[in-house]
C-alpha cells in the first residue's frame, strides 16, 4: 500500500510570542513554503516571517481611479453629449455638478477592488484546506497559533524539520496528510 | 515596587501601555471567545420575547407598506405644500442612526482608538439595517416604486437619462455607495469570526453554513497581511463616504432655494446630528445588551464613557449649529429666513422646536459630569432622549420650513395620517427583525479584533502564571530588525518593571488581577 502523501508539519504553540519567536528561527532556517496560522493578527509577525507588503494598496489605488473617471464620463456623456437638456441654465458639461457621484463611484470601485483582491491574492473562497485534516488545527480560529512548512519546500526533510520546528518550544509538532 | 492603588471600580491595568485594560479581568484568548459564541450555542429564551414583537412590527410595516402602495401615497399626510413629510423625515433620520457605525469601524481605526474593538461588530450591524430601513422611505415615497431603477443610469426604451445635477440624485449614489461599502466591511471583517463559529459547530446545518460564508478562512499570516491591507484601505475610504453621504443627504435641503433649508452650515451640521444620533442608538442598544450577553468585562464603563464623550461633543456642534442658523437668520436680514427661524420658535411647530432643542441641546450636557457618563442607567435614559431628539430635529428641519410657503394663501398645516405613524413604527420592527437575527446567529463582538488588542497578543506578554514554568527559549533576532526585541531578553523579562503601574508578583493564585508588565519599553509595534 502507498504511503499517503503529506502535506508537512505542524507546530503548535501557546502564545503570539511563541510564535514570533519560533517564526524568526524558520524564516533563518531558509524555508519558502511555509506559514503561520493565528487566530488574530499578530503585530510584526510579517517581519518575524520576512513577508513582503501587500500589493493590495496598489490595485485599489488604480481601479478607485477608474471608478471615478468612470464615474465622471458617464455623467459627461449623459449631460453633454447623448441627452443635453438645459436645467437651472447650467451648461450642459457642469462638471461641479458632477463631483458627488465622481466621488461616490470612484469609492465604490476602490473598495470593491480592496476586498476582491484581497480574496483573490489570498485565493478564498478555499472550502477544503489540507491543514483542516488536523483536529487542534480547529483551534487556530480560537486561541493556538500554529506554524506549517510544507512537504514541497526543497529544504524540506521529514525529521530535520521536526527537528527544528521542536527545538522552538512547540507544544506538538504533527505530521499532516495532503 | 510600588503597589498602585485604582483611581476608579476598573481594576485592571494593560501591563504593557499602563492604562485602563480594554478587556477586563485579563482573560485568555479562550475565554473571550467562549463568553462571545455562549448566547449563540445556548440561546437565551427571552430572544423570543423580543424577536416576537419585532416580527409582529414588520408585519406591521408590510401591511402600511401594501397600503400606501396599493392605495398611493395619498394614504400618507403628505400634501401641498408639505410634500415631503414623515418619509422623508424618516428617511433622515434612520440614514444619521447609519453613521455611528462607520464612524466606530473606520475613523476611529484610523486615530488607533482601541476600544473600538469592543463596539464596531454590533454597531456596524446597526448601520447596515438603519441604512435598509432607510432606504425603503424615498423608494416608496416615488409613489411608483415599481420604476425606481429610473434613478439609475440605464439605457431604456424611453431614450431618458436622469439628471446628474440634482442633489436627490447624487443621494441615490452616496446612499447606495454608502450601504455597499459598510456591508462589504462589515463581512470583512466578520470573515475570521465566521470561522471560528465553522470550527465550532457542532450540526451539520451550521458547519456548512458558517464554513460556506467564512470562505475557508484559516488565519494564515500571508492572509492576515492582504486582509489588514485591504481593511485598512477600506476605513481610508470609507471616512471620506461617511462624511460625504450625509453632507449629500442635507444637500437635498441646501441645494433648494427654501428659506430654512438653503444654508451653506447643513453638510457639517448634519454629519455632527448624524454621529450625534448614531451614538445615541449605539448607547440604546449596547447597555441592555451588554448586561443581556454578560459582556461587561468586554463593553466596560470605560467603552460607554468614550461614547458618551463622543455624544457631547457632537451634541454640542449641533447646539452651535441651531445657534449659529438663528444668528444667521437675524444677522443677513433676509426677511423670510427670518421669519421661517421666527415662525420655527413660536409659530405652528413650536412645540416641535422646543421638544428637539431640550433633547439635543440640554440632554448632552449631562455627560459633562462624571458620575453620570460612567452610569450605565443614566446613559440608556439619555441616549433615548437622543433618539427622540433627532427624529424631531429632521421632522422641524423638513415640515417647518414647508408648511409656510412663500404666499400666505398656500400655508397649511401637515397632520401625519394613521399610516404615517404605522410605517414609522413597522420601520422599527424591520430594523429590530434583522438587528436580532444578528445577535441569535453572529457573534456580537469582533473577536479577531478584541483578541488583537488584549495585552496578551502582544508578543512581548508574558504570562505572570506561566512563567514559573518552562522558560521561554532564547529570542533570536536579526541583526537591525524589531530593535525592541533586543531589550526582552528573558533576564530583563524577569526582571519587575518598576514604573508605578506593575503590580507586585501574585501572592494569590488569582489571574487577571495581578498582571506586571513585561517589558519596559514601550511597544513600538503596537
Amino acid at each position: 500500500m502507498a504511503k499517503p502523501r503529506v502535506y508537512g508539519l505542524l507546530a503548535e504553540y501557546e502564545t503570539p510570542g511563541e510564535l514570533y519567536h519560533a517564526c524568526e528561527k524558520v524564516r533563518d532556517a531558509g524555508y519558502g513554503a511555509w506559514d503561520a496560522y493565528s487566530p488574530f493578527p499578530v503585530h510584526g509577525l510579517e517581519k518575524a516571517m520576512g513577508l513582503r507588503a501587500s500589493i493590495v494598496p496598489y490595485i485599489t489605488c488604480v481601479l478607485g481611479l477608474t471608478g471615478a473617471v468612470f464615474g465622471f464620463c458617464i455623467q459627461y456623456w449623459v449631460a453633454a453629449i447623448e441627452y443635453p437638456l438645459i436645467i437651472s441654465a447650467k451648461p450642459f458639461n457642469s462638471y461641479p455638478a458632477f463631483v458627488p457621484v465622481t466621488f461616490e463611484c470612484g469609492i465604490l470601485l476602490g473598495s470593491f477592488a480592496a476586498v476582491m483582491s484581497m480574496f483573490g491574492l489570498n485565493r478564498l473562497p478555499q472550502l477544503y484546506h489540507s491543514l483542516f485534516r488536523a483536529k487542534r488545527f480547529a483551534r487556530v480560529t480560537d486561541d493556538r497559533f500554529f506554524i506549517a512548512i510544507e512537504a514541497r519546500d526543497p529544504r524540506y526533510d521529514a525529521a530535520q524539520t521536526r527537528a527544528l520546528l521542536q527545538s522552538t518550544g512547540a507544544l506538538e509538532v504533527e505530521e499532516v496528510e495532503a | 515596587m510600588s503597589h498602585y492603588i485604582p483611581p476608579t471600580h476598573e481594576h485592571d491595568l494593560d501591563p504593557l501601555e499602563g492604562r485602563t485594560a480594554l478587556i477586563q479581568g485579563n482573560p485568555t484568548f479562550g475565554e473571550v471567545t467562549e463568553a462571545v459564541v455562549r448566547p449563540i450555542e445556548q440561546p437565551h429564551i427571552a430572544w423570543w420575547l423580543f424577536f416576537l414583537p419585532a416580527l409582529g412590527l414588520l408585519s406591521l410595516f408590510g401591511l402600511s407598506v401594501g397600503w400606501v402602495v396599493w392605495e398611493g401615497i395619498g394614504a400618507w399626510g403628505n400634501n401641498v405644500p408639505v410634500g415631503w413629510g414623515w418619509p422623508i423625515v424618516n428617511f433622515v433620520f434612520w440614514v444619521g442612526i447609519g453613521h455611528a457605525g462607520t464612524l466606530i469601524s473606520a475613523v476611529l481605526f484610523l486615530f488607533r482608538q482601541k476600544w473600538r474593538t469592543s463596539i464596531n461588530r454590533a454597531s456596524e450591524a446597526m448601520t447596515i439595517f438603519a441604512v435598509i430601513c432607510a432606504l425603503q422611505f424615498p423608494v416608496i415615497h416615488v409613489g411608483r416604486l415599481w420604476v425606481i431603477y429610473w434613478a439609475l443610469p440605464i439605457p431604456n426604451q424611453m431614450a431618458a437619462w436622469p439628471n446628474f445635477r440634482s442633489p436627490l440624485l447624487w443621494d441615490v449614489f452616496a446612499v447606495a455607495t454608502y450601504f455597499t461599502v459598510s456591508l462589504m466591511f462589515w463581512y470583512v471583517g466578520l470573515i475570521p469570526d465566521l470561522a471560528t463559529m465553522r470550527d465550532r459547530a457542532k450540526s451539520k446545518i451550521g458547519q456548512i453554513a458558517y464554513g460556506l460564508f467564512a470562505l475557508g478562512w484559516r488565519g494564515s499570516a500571508r492572509h492576515w497581511v492582504n486582509y489588514e491591507s485591504a481593511y485598512l484601505l477600506l476605513a481610508a475610504m470609507a471616512t471620506p463616504l461617511v462624511l460625504s453621504v450625509h453632507s449629500i443627504v442635507s444637500f437635498d435641503f441646501a441645494v433648494s432655494q427654501l428659506p430654512g433649508w438653503h444654508t451653506t452650515i447643513f453638510p457639517p451640521y448634519f454629519v455632527a446630528g448624524a454621529i450625534f444620533s448614531g451614538f445615541g442608538m449605539v448607547l440604546t442598544l449596547m447597555i441592555p445588551l451588554r448586561v443581556w450577553f454578560r459582556l461587561e468585562h468586554i463593553i466596560t464603563i470605560k467603552h460607554l464613557e468614550s461614547m458618551a464623550k463622543v455624544i457631547l461633543l457632537t451634541g454640542t456642534l449641533v447646539g452651535y449649529a441651531y445657534g449659529m442658523e438663528l444668528f444667521i437668520s437675524w444677522y443677513s436680514g433676509n426677511p423670510y429666513e427670518s421669519f421661517v427661524f421666527a415662525n420655527r420658535l413660536f409659530g405652528d411647530y413650536w412645540w416641535a422646536y422646543w421638544i428637539m432643542t431640550s433633547c439635543n441641546v440640554i440632554t448632552p450636557q449631562f455627560i459633562w459630569f462624571k458620575k453620570i457618563r460612567r452610569s450605565p442607567i443614566a446613559l440608556f435614559i439619555l441616549s433615548i432622549f437622543v433618539n427622540i431628539g433627532m427624529w424631531f430635529e429632521r421632522f422641524v428641519i423638513v415640515v417647518s420650513s414647508l408648511h409656510h410657503d412663500f404666499l400666505p394663501s398656500s400655508w397649511g398645516y401637515f397632520t401625519p395620517t394613521i399610516w404615517d405613524v404605522a410605517t414609522l413604527l413597522g420601520s422599527f420592527g424591520l430594523f429590530f427583525t434583522f438587528f436580532l437575527l444578528f445577535l441569535r446567529f453572529v457573534p456580537v463582538i469582533a473577536l479577531a479584533e478584541v483578541k488583537s488588542v488584549m495585552p496578551r497578543a502582544n508578543p512581548h506578554y508574558v504570562d505572570p502564571n506561566r512563567r514559573a514554568k518552562a522558560p521561554r527559549p532564547e529570542p533570536r533576532v536579526a541583526a537591525g530588525e524589531m530593535v525592541t526585541h533586543e531589550e526582552s531578553t528573558p533576564e530583563a523579562a524577569h526582571e519587575p518593571a518598576d514604573d508605578g503601574l506593575s503590580f507586585p508578583p501574585p501572592p494569590s493564585p488569582e489571574p487577571g488581577t495581578t498582571l506586571r508588565a513585561d517589558d519596559e519599553t514601550e511597544d513600538k509595534n503596537g
